[in-house]
């Protein structure tokens, strides 16, 4: 591979505090060999790749922390090709993957088949994740130390709880030992029975059954107070509302260790937006009213939560053509999760480097992966985005094999230009 | 008024009847009015009309229904059309097959009208969606019921002369109750007050933001009210405990002679049916034909189904 010099560019990487205009030197093994605003086109020799960025923004690649693939047993919903596609033209080059696949991934020749495929079909950085119990039932913890060690990075039962109390207490305690991240769905089920949206006007309105933000709340409670006893790398997959923020306040202020997440469709949408029943807009957790909405974003910027993710969901249409309360659950998203994200920048709720840095390197740091920077001797990870163009989401023009987008027709602002994984050109618009 | 008439002239009718939540105040006005004529022809010798002649309407039900599917069956036949009615709820759905392909297929015999009864909320709407006839919610889930509740108004209506002004108590399983919520739409519409009353764990949340106030107690409840609509405690629908017992509920929910007294001097008693009697209503005060409506409303249920029929067939 030729050298490659990144000229012309607003470098924005928040894990070494940077947001400023320069240029950035890949070497030939595509990795940064030099960047900020003293690298100078000097530097290099003419024989030198050249990318004008135009005044363009530069970022460390996206890591994505939570998105289904459906490889193996859901090909017909997404495979490690179009997830691919689909995430390079949203700028992200890392992925962590769910486990809820057919057959699930708890076990260790499971984890070689997927990296396996993996590498041979997929173009970007796949990390897995492995689930917290067998067949995600909630009984018995999965081997952490061996799947660990084949490469798991981290362990979830996706949008499942793990409701046993003790079992969850052992599951902290031997995590802690051996240093695992257990990232867990926060839903009390006794209080989630049959629902499917967020309890309160449109619920009743809609006569839907509705679930209570106090069925998140009780179990992050539960665990932080198990955290206490078992400090274990705990991290909360995705929260919803005002109610847990709270919870979560408290305990990050008295100094507890543990990281959390949100996906960007509670972030940028809420209860209102089902309108007549849109099953697109059928999240879990659900989307919760304005009120708990904006509270997530204020939660982004006290740092109360770390990382947004896509949660990107592929679902066929014929799992989303049913009443309501029979579609099936989520949204896709890996693709349009920068942009979507870019619209609290432009509403002034905020600033572009808080944005960046949940989704690189907040979450790199969370899964101890060498990630979401483009500090020297990293890998030439990146992403290359505008942040003004004008445009309109068209769910037939999204990459995903799913069109199930929650965001249809929505207007946004900014679009990745240029997306690179180790040095060379894997995207462009 | 002049101009109310002209704009009803060039716009057409919307093709579904999905809920109240959909409907304007002018639509169910003309709905109630056209129905008023249909009292009089069902009361009459001859009740049959050839209006829908040629006509298929197919009465869809997933759940098993009486009165309902026996008022559009006959609302139908009536009107002149052919009816045929599928009743679902031991048949294609347990061989797998969808509310889409059930519809797909129904599409395909050229219906007129389908009328949907479906225990999902917004089935209905999802119907309508992929058919090219007129849909009719004859109740989904818990979300809407809105012939329910144009008969409830035309009773109301036939008895008290207007809706507008008086001050309507809806009382029991509001939680589960489609009727309740087609009541609330179309009586506020229609310029009542409405009051609800039920026990807290059977209230659903942000009731008050369908333009209600809402009562745990009966003699607040009931205050000054014309109309005490009594609902079905609907026990099948009850997954888990949300009640003591049935006698409990009786002592402060049941509607008595006694409770009764709490509401204005003249007020009358609706009932959606089917009843439970001794369980939240008092068997001799159903009865009592000076102060319920409850055998009216079946009657009239039959007018405004063909009301809506005849409006809502293309």
């Amino acid at each position: 591979m030729k050298e490659k010099i990144f000229i012309n560019a607003r470098i924005i990487d928040p894990s070494q505090k940077m947001d400023e205009k320069g240029s950035l030197i890949l070497d030939k093994n595509g990795k940064v060999k030099a960047i900020g605003k003293d690298v100078k086109n000097s530097d290099v020799n003419s024989s030198v790749e050249k990318i004008d960025v135009k005044g363009n923004i530069l970022i460390p690649g996206i890591v994505d922390m939570k998105a289904f693939v459906g490889e193996p047993g859901y090909e017909y919903k997404e495979n490690f090709r179009t997830l691919s596609q689909a995430a390079l033209a949203g700028g992200v080059t890392s992925i962590v993957t769910m486990p809820n696949t057919k057959p699930i991934i708890d076990n260790v020749s499971m984890v070689d088949f997927i990296i396996r495929r993996g590498r041979d079909k997929a173009s970007v950085n796949l990390f897995p994740c492995a689930s917290i119990t067998k067949q995600i039932e909630g009984n018995l913890m999965t081997e952490f130390g061996l799947l660990s060690s084949r490469g798991i990075v981290g362990f979830s039962d996706v949008n499942k709880t793990i409701q046993n109390t003790e079992l969850m207490a052992r599951i902290m305690d031997y995590a802690s030992d051996i240093g695992v991240l257990i990232m867990q769905h926060a839903e009390d089920y006794e209080l989630s029975k049959n629902a499917c949206i967020n309890d309160g006007e449109i619920a009743t309105r809609l006569g839907l059954e509705g679930v209570s933000s106090i069925a998140e709340k009780i179990i992050i409670e539960r665990d932080l107070s198990l955290l206490s006893e078992y400090p274990c790398r705990y991290h909360i997959n995705q929260i919803s509302s005002k109610n847990s923020l709270e919870v979560i306040k408290k305990n990050k202020n008295n100094g507890k260790k543990f990281s959390v997440g949100v996906s960007i469709n509670n972030l940028s949408l809420n209860e209102n937006d089902i309108g007549e029943f849109k099953t697109f807009l059928k999240t879990s957790p659900p989307l919760r009213t304005e009120d708990d909405r904006l509270a997530l974003v204020e939660g982004i910027k006290e740092n109360l939560i770390d990382v947004i993710v896509s949660d990107h969901l592929p679902e066929d249409e014929e799992s989303k053509r049913l009443p309501f309360a029979r579609a099936a659950t989520g949204a896709i998203g890996i693709e349009t999760l920068l942009p979507l994200a870019l619209e609290m920048y432009h509403n002034e709720s905020l600033p572009l480097n808080k944005i960046i840095e949940t989704i690189t390197i907040n979450p790199s740091k969370i899964l101890k992966i060498n990630k979401g920077s483009l500090k020297k001797g990293s890998d030439g990870d990146i992403c290359i985005f505008d942040l003004e163009t004008p445009w309109k989401i068209d769910a037939e023009r999204l990459k995903s094999k799913s069109k199930n987008t929650a965001i249809e027709d929505r207007k946004l602002q900014g679009k990745v230009l240029m997306t690179f994984l180790n040095g060379e050109l894997v995207f462009n618009q | 008024m002049a101009a109310r008439k002209n704009t009803s002239a060039i716009k057409d009718p919307p093709k579904h009847l999905l809920g109240i939540q959909n409907l304007s105040v002018q639509e169910a006005k003309q709905i109630l009015k056209e129905a008023k004529e249909f009292i009089i022809l069902n009361r009459s010798d001859s009740k049959k009309l050839d209006v829908l002649r040629g006509k298929t309407q197919i009465n869809l039900f997933f759940e098993p229904s009486t009165r309902t599917q026996s008022s559009f069956d006959l609302a139908g036949k009536r009107l002149g059309a052919d009816v045929m009615t599928m009743n679902m709820d031991n048949s294609a759905l347990k061989k797998g097959e969808t509310l889409m392909d059930t519809a797909m297929t129904l599409n395909a015999m050229h219906p007129d009208l389908i009328v949907i009864r479906h225990q999902d909320s917004g089935a209905p709407n999802l119907l309508s969606q992929k058919v090219n006839c007129a849909v009719i919610n004859a109740g989904d889930g818990r979300r809407e019921h809105p012939t329910q509740a144009l008969l409830d108004a035309l009773t109301i209506i036939n008895r008290k002369g207007k809706i507008e002004g008086l001050k309507i108590a809806i009382c029991g399983d509001i939680l589960h109750s489609r009727v309740a919520r087609s009541n609330i739409y179309l009586m506020n519409m229609l310029g009542a007050e409405v009051n609800v009353i039920a026990p807290k764990t059977l209230m659903p949340k942000s009731i008050d933001r369908l333009g209600v106030k809402s009562f745990t107690n009966m003699k607040k409840g009931l205050d000054g009210c014309d109309i005490v609509m009594m609902l079905r405690l609907q026990n099948e629908r009850m997954q888990g405990s949300f009640l003591p017992s049935k006698r409990e509920y009786y002592e402060f929910y049941g509607l008595t002679p006694e409770k009764l007294k709490y509401a204005s001097k003249d007020a009358l008693i609706m009932h959606p049916g089917p009843m439970n009697r001794g369980v939240e209503i008092d068997t001799k005060l159903a009865d009592d034909i000076n102060v319920s409506l409850i055998k009216e409303q079946v009657e009239l249920g039959v007018a405004v189904r063909m009301a809506c029929l005849k409006r809502y067939c293309k």
